[in-house]
């Protein structure tokens, strides 16, 4: 190889922790090199989707610049180089999330086709007539529909765990409503409304003391805190590489190997066979047999690098630096007249849902938007969060490694200016 | 880059805050649903049409500032016009919210309406300013449809 990997030079060095606690990681970033409406670039919307580092960015450019082929086909070099980066981020990804197998590392598109994906096969295999899906009221509506689909196709039924004023998910109801006909949990490790983190191993252990598998939806739980899933003992984990600052159209199922063999395929094509006639097909073995087609070879190698990052930093700091910002954005917010934060639960990560009397959400996100302060307004893919909190919208401001405490006070400031406008 | 006080100006400000004509007309002449996903922003708009003339419009919603002063000035500028000439005004309400920013945008005759040429700065915030105007053609075609943006 004429150049050497980008991602080569990120090993967990002291420096690079100690300049995200002081400052963040914003130089790492291009994009914050390009003023937004002629200002500075403040990105508070990192739990919608996180920016790219250059590093990411330089891998993905040097795979199609140097290294590009398709991948489990050719015999020449080229493809064999590919498929081996291809397969060796896998790796990258167990260790992660410190799965047990390289094989329990399947390769979608992002978390939305994660939950498809488990729906159609492990749901469709499973669930019948009068079966229950216990789900809890925080989820992200591709933690809902999925199985709403699959509920029409089986008679199965939704049943939904409540939350509590502050966001938290009511663990008492929670227990009661695990009756004997819950044939499957769907849990979301931190909800993107609220920013609350769900005690994902107790609520694994209370399921699967009666036999019930779970699934967690980890989309906004990767970027921020260290993942274990043999020690949430989770059956499923699926999270998109979007958010952990790596490309889009790249995401994770990890499943249980001895589940995934049990579990039918999901769409035909190549990759997923052994042998095809059209006798029958034999299908391939794990991870491949969920894999049909070419995948975003590109994107699974971009992640990769983005693991390495956000590795190089090291989840304490990671966790650290989001609890400073947490903290400190959330005594900001408070001396705004007139806001109440939206999920307040002692659990939570920097997410800062809130609302303000008498001013709608859209209007809040065009006067910081014309600031150049990128927050997110509206339901969040999460319509029964609203609902509960009898508002139809939030504003929501989430941190990634980027960001510090300039970006707050840019946020406050912000929100001074519409109080003031609104009177 | 127009500033924002182009959009938020005080007749918008007023407007949002205080709407007028807000309620139903029992019963309407016409009525029409209108609703944009993307924000939720969500009316009923009542109309009570007497020898080709609009002789009254009232509206029930709820929304950003932008939508609900959008939906106030609409009824205030339309009440007392002919029909043709409500239907003119809607025309060239839309054509103006919807002029690319770069080009110079016509305001002429739209008096306090002009203020939403500010929104073309904010692509995300056009139909906001536009959904009343669609549902009005609606309630006036007597379609009973409902608009919806997108
Ligand atoms: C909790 C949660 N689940 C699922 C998703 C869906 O992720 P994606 O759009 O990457 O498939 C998101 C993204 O917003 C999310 O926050």
């Amino acid at each position: 190889m004429s150049r050497p990997d980008p991602s080569a030079c990120l090993n967990l060095s002291s420096s690079r922790t100690r300049q995200l606690l002081v400052g963040g990681m914003r130089q790492d970033f291009p994009i914050f090199e390009h003023p937004m409406r002629g200002k500075r670039l403040v990105y508070l919307d990192s739990a919608a989707s996180a920016q790219k580092p250059q590093v990411v960015i330089d891998t993905v450019q040097r795979f199609y610049t140097e290294e590009y082929a398709n991948i489990h086909r050719g015999v020449y070099e080229l493809s064999e180089e590919a498929t081996q980066i291809y397969e060796g981020n896998r790796e990258k990804v167990r260790r992660l999330i410190n799965a047990r197998e390289i094989r329990e590392m399947v390769y979608v598109r992002g978390t939305t086709e994660g939950l498809n994906l488990l729906a159609a096969t492990f749901g469709r295999q499973r669930l019948g007539e009068g079966d229950e899906i216990l789900l809890t009221e925080m989820e992200h509506h591709s933690n809902i529909v999925p199985w709403q689909m699959l509920c029409e196709q089986t008679g199965a039924k939704i049943v939904v765990a409540p939350i509590t004023d502050d966001g938290a998910l009511d663990m008492d109801a929670f227990e009661k409503l695990l009756g004997p006909k819950v044939k499957l949990v769907s849990v979301a490790h931190i909800s993107n409304a609220l920013g609350t983190v769900n005690p994902v191993k107790e609520i694994t252990r209370l399921a699967h003391d009666k036999g019930i598998p779970v699934i967690i939806d980890g989309a906004q739980a990767v970027p921020h805190i260290a993942v274990d899933v043999q020690d949430i003992d989770c059956d499923f984990y699926v999270f998109s590489g979007h958010k952990i600052y790596g490309p889009t159209g790249i995401g994770i199922l990890y499943g249980k190997a001895e589940l995934l063999e049990q579990m039918p395929p999901y769409q035909g094509g190549g990759d997923m066979i052994l042998t095809v006639s059209f006798k029958g097909t034999t299908y391939n073995e794990i991870p491949y047999r969920f894999e049909a087609g070419t995948p975003d070879i590109a994107g699974a190698i971009g992640l990769g690098t983005a693991i390495i990052y956000v590795q190089s930093l090291g989840f304490d700091a990671i966790s650290a630096h989001n609890d400073k910002l947490l903290n400190y954005g959330t005594e900001l917010l408070q001396e705004i007249p007139g806001l109440r934060l939206i999920g307040t639960a002692p659990e939570k990560v920097a997410v800062l849902s809130f609302v303000m009397d008498g001013i709608h959400p859209h209007d809040i996100g065009t006067i910081l938007d014309s600031r150049g302060i990128a927050i997110r307004a509206g339901h969040h893919c999460a319509q029964p969060v609203m609902e509960r909190f009898n508002i139809p919208a939030t504003t929501r401001a989430s941190i990634g490694i980027y960001n510090d405490k300039s970006d707050l006070d840019a946020l406050a400031e912000g929100l001074r200016e519409v109080r003031r406008m609104f009177g | 880059m127009g500033d924002l006080r182009d959009l938020y100006q005080e007749v918008i400000l007023d407007h949002g805050r205080r709407p007028r004509n807000v309620g139903n007309i029992a019963p309407p002449c016409s009525h029409a649903d209108g609703y944009n996903p993307l924000c939720g922003d969500k009316l009923t708009l009542y109309l009570r049409i007497e020898d080709d003339t609009v002789s009254d419009v009232k509206f029930e919603g709820a929304g950003c500032a932008i939508f609900t002063a959008s939906c106030s000035l609409l009824t205030e500028a339309l009440i007392g016009k002919s029909i043709e000439e409500a239907n003119e005004l809607c025309r060239r309400f839309v054509a103006m919210s919807t002029t690319p920013v770069e080009e110079e945008c016509d305001t002429e005759g739209l008096g306090k309406l002009g203020v939403f040429a500010g929104v073309r700065e904010f692509p995300a915030r056009v139909k906001c300013a536009t959904l009343a105007w669609h549902t009005f053609e609606n309630a006036v075609r007597g379609s009973g449809e409902s608009a919806q943006t997108e």
